[in-house]
């Protein structure tokens, strides 16, 4: 069974959690007319055998969104954040 | 290599079977194909012998990282069917069912066709609704399609749940006859030996580790038994596209998930059909054997594990109960996941690449196993021409830049919701 350290709840199932994606993927800003990017973001994905940080939320406990690193391979989960924070770390890196 | 007949069968019979012969050579990598394939699964076998069968290319090679069977083509839950509803699809699906009802001929190896209907339930009046339109798109087609009412459905198919009292009450179902399910592994290896018969080399437990490419084209690949040159590649390894692809330079509108799939003991003859759960993701058909084979939805995160987890499980069982309670006596008897290559419109890619002669087969998501026979044949065309059959033709990378996707569930760009 996959189980997800919450920041704030604790290890749960992964059944009280609902996925969201590839978290490495950035919508363009609104404005942006460059239809190049919107294909990029909205069809194209890196799916890697190895980790991956990808979206969960908590939906049955905190609700809180995160940012899980996971490995595709064999599900080991290597880190995992609230996804403010990563989004934050991201946009400093 | 010999034919397979019942003579055959009869005079190894008297000799203990001890003396058949193998059904493929194991053979050595040479230094140059006309054209090499990678992926030694139902796809890229059948697209190695169509070449061979209907363009007269046989020097050919299919390169397996692993053993023949070993893939998808060995772990789906068999079902074949052609009841698509949108333009490409149901074409192109048609023809796979064509192919599949003249393929243990063609083939000279049963695989063990079995169209014993194919039967989706319809849980409310709109759902029935829903079942007509789909009905009547199929027939305008040509393609089979019967519309059963709760009644009818009851007399062919009396041990479910018909009750009020169900949580989803049937009202009727969807049913093309002519669909059923095959045996998968004779699928694999038939096409296998036909296509050795023709000449191709198939070569297993050589992995494809790389491209060569010389000014825009490709002209061979490395490979973990060393490097084979070939005048075009065509890549058909499902569930490792996006991996595999990655080493092109190509960025794929591809997500890897697992789909699991379960077996129960063997039991005497109960589900006579394949039976399609309306209200959920549910189905379930029983081999030859006897074990009741099901399987339901994905897991639903990216996923090269083959394996999955209790959830998916416990939501395939209580499917299971709702339409048929009794089936709660049964137990498991073996489990397992297969990677899944899911598009984000839920449909393949069969098409060229932006590099010369480098083709990509793939994006199956769930439903590639009774593709095997229509991929082939179109995937072998579209290496031989370096243009699309046009039962492929739809089937292009571009379609997502052009807009012009073909997401026959309506689920949009989200790859585990098809
Ligand atoms: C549980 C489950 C149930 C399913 N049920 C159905 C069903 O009922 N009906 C239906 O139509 N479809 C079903 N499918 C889908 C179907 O099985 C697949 O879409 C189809 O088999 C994929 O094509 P393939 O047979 O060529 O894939 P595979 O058999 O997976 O072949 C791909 C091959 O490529 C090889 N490979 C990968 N990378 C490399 C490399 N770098 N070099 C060399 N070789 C490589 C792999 O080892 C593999 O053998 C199901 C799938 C699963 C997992
Ligand atoms: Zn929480």
């Amino acid at each position: 069974m996959l189980r997800i350290p919450c920041p704030f709840c604790g290890e749960r199932d992964h059944a009280e959690f609902s996925y969201g994606g590839d978290a490495r993927v950035q919508r363009p800003a609104l404005d942006d007319r460059s239809e190049e990017r919107w294909y990029r973001y909205v069809f194209l994905r890196d799916n890697p055998r190895g980790p991956h940080r990808e979206f969960w939320q908590h939906v049955g406990g905190c609700r809180a969104w995160l940012v899980v690193e996971r490995d595709t391979g064999n599900h080991e989960i290597l880190d995992v954040r609230f996804a403010a924070d990563a989004m934050k770390e991201a946009q400093c890196e | 290599m010999k034919r397979y007949s019942a003579w055959k069968l009869f005079t190894h019979a008297l000799r203990g079977h001890k003396d058949w012969p193998e059904a493929w050579r194991a053979a050595e990598p040479k230094k140059h194909y006309d054209v090499v394939i990678v992926g030694g699964g139902g796809h890229g076998l059948a697209t190695a012998y169509y070449l061979a069968r209907n363009h007269g290319i046989t020097n050919v090679a299919v390169l397996e990282r692993g053993w023949i069977g070993g893939g998808n083509v060995g772990r789906n839950t068999t079902i074949v069917r052609s009841n698509y509803m949108i333009d490409g699809n149901t074409p192109f699906y048609e023809w796979s069912m064509k192919l599949w009802e003249g393929l243990s001929h063609d083939l000279n190896f049963n695989v063990m066709l079995s169209q014993r209907g194919h039967v989706m339930l319809a849980h409310s009046a709109d759902q029935m609704q829903a079942h007509v339109r789909r009905a009547n798109t199929m027939r305008a087609h040509g393609i089979d399609a019967e519309i059963l009412s709760r009644d009818e459905l009851r007399r062919e198919v009396p041990d479910l749940d018909y009750s009020d009292e169900a949580r989803f009450p049937i009202h009727g179902a969807i049913v093309q006859r002519r669909a059923g399910t095959a045996r998968h592994d004779a699928v694999a290896w038939g096409y296998a030996r036909a296509a050795d018969r023709l000449g191709v080399d198939i070569i297993e437990h050589c992995e494809v580790t790389g491209f060569v490419e010389e000014g825009g084209r490709v002209t061979g690949v490395e490979t973990t038994r060393g490097r084979i040159g070939a005048g075009a590649v065509g890549m058909a390894v499902a569930g490792h596209t996006s991996e595999l692809a990655r080493k092109a330079g190509l960025e794929l509108p591809i997500e890897s998930h697992v789909l699991q799939a379960f077996v129960t003991e063997g039991i005497k003859p109960l589900i006579d059909q394949v039976i399609v759960f309306g209200a959920g993701h549910f189905y379930i058909s029983q081999s030859d054997k006897g074990g009741l084979v099901f399987g339901g939805d994905l897991d639903g995160y990216n996923s090269y594990a083959q394996r999955g987890n209790l959830p998916v499980v416990h939501n395939v069982a209580e499917i299971a109960l709702a339409i048929a309670p009794h089936l709660s006596r049964l137990r498991l008897l073996r489990h397992w996941g297969g990677v899944m290559d899911m598009t984000m419109d839920g449909s393949p890619i069969i098409a060229r690449t932006p590099l010369d002669r480098l083709y990509l087969n793939g994006g199956w998501c769930y439903g590639g196993f009774k593709a095997t026979p229509a991929s082939g044949w179109t995937f072998a065309h579209t290496i031989a021409h370096d243009a699309p059959h046009e039962l492929n033709a739809p089937f292009t990378l571009d379609r997502f830049r052009e807009g012009v996707q073909i997401d026959e569930g309506g689920s949009g760009p989200v790859p585990g919701h098809h």
